[in-house]
């Protein structure tokens, strides 16, 4: 930000701007703060996926094959880990979010860690439990 | 306004619905209580899911119909779909600013996260009541 000009040229003097994405400099808080937002939107079609699952397993043994099939092809399973991380990330960010709702974490260097620890968190969740569950179904 | 010399209405009368509409902290906190059980009971079911060893048809209706599991899945499909729904309307709020299109946007997402609501709370019953 330049330091404002002699009041004889005001015309040509910098005011300072609103945060448009634009001119905002790249921070980790601005990215985990959209990441926020669009997770939650891809999460809303994840809650979709998991009824048509839920009304499959409802229907019957052919409907839940077929579910089964489409989640378990190739496809099926970069979406279905897509929500996976989806979901890490926005629970773990979520939990921070509440925590700063209590009043905590408000300082830069907090915030700032605290945000690494959103991005980094969700990455050795979504790891960790599938590792698990590859594990136990036997099919790594 | 040009008229308001004439305008015999009250500045209180003209302001009056330009405000606020005082219900936001309604919403800011069901966004939080809706986030705390989401949080609680997908825990619950992610522990569920993690520990099934297959997507075996029988074996995932008897998880399902276990009256305590059936309860934490009802609990989370209502929360999740309340959360989304208050969670979407934000972001339309932010980014849609043509009336039509917002309210149609409004409407589309109260209408489709109460009927997904309505549909995996159905299908849990199903399963939950009719058994394996």
């Amino acid at each position: 930000m330049a330091a404002p000009d002699s009041p004889a040229s005001p015309r040509v003097r910098e005011r300072p701007l609103s945060p448009h994405l634009q001119v905002y400099k790249r921070q980790v808080q601005m990215m985990t703060s959209i990441t926020h937002r669009a997770t939650g939107m891809v999460l809303a079609v994840g809650a979709l996926a998991m009824v048509w699952g839920l009304g499959a397993l409802a229907a019957g043994r052919g409907p839940w094959t077929e579910f089964v099939a489409c989640v378990g092809s190739p496809l099926g399973k970069v979406v279905l880990f897509g929500f996976t991380w989806a979901l890490a990330y926005h629970l773990i960010n979520g939990i921070r979010h509440l925590v700063q709702d209590a009043g905590h974490g408000f300082a830069i260097p907090d915030f700032i860690r605290s945000s690494w620890i959103s991005v980094i968190g969700s990455v050795v969740l979504v790891v960790l439990a599938w590792v698990v569950v590859l594990a136990r179904w036997g099919q790594a | 306004m040009s008229g308001i010399g004439r305008d015999l209405r009250t500045p209180l009368k003209r302001a009056r619905g330009l405000g606020s509409a005082k219900d936001g902290t309604g919403h800011f906190l069901w966004q939080r209580v809706t986030a705390i059980a989401v949080v609680l009971a997908g825990i619950y079911l992610l522990g569920l899911l993690i520990g099934l060893s297959g997507a075996d048809y029988d074996f995932a209706r008897a998880i399902v119909s276990d009256p305590f599991n059936a309860s934490v899945l009802l609990a989370f499909v209502v929360a999740a779909f309340w959360h989304a729904k208050l969670g979407l309307q934000v972001i339309i709020e932010d980014y849609i600013h043509a009336p039509l299109l917002a309210g149609i946007a409004h409407l589309a997402n109260i209408f489709v996260c109460a009927l997904a609501a309505i549909a995996g709370v159905l299908a849990v019953l199903r399963i939950a009541t009719l058994g394996v």
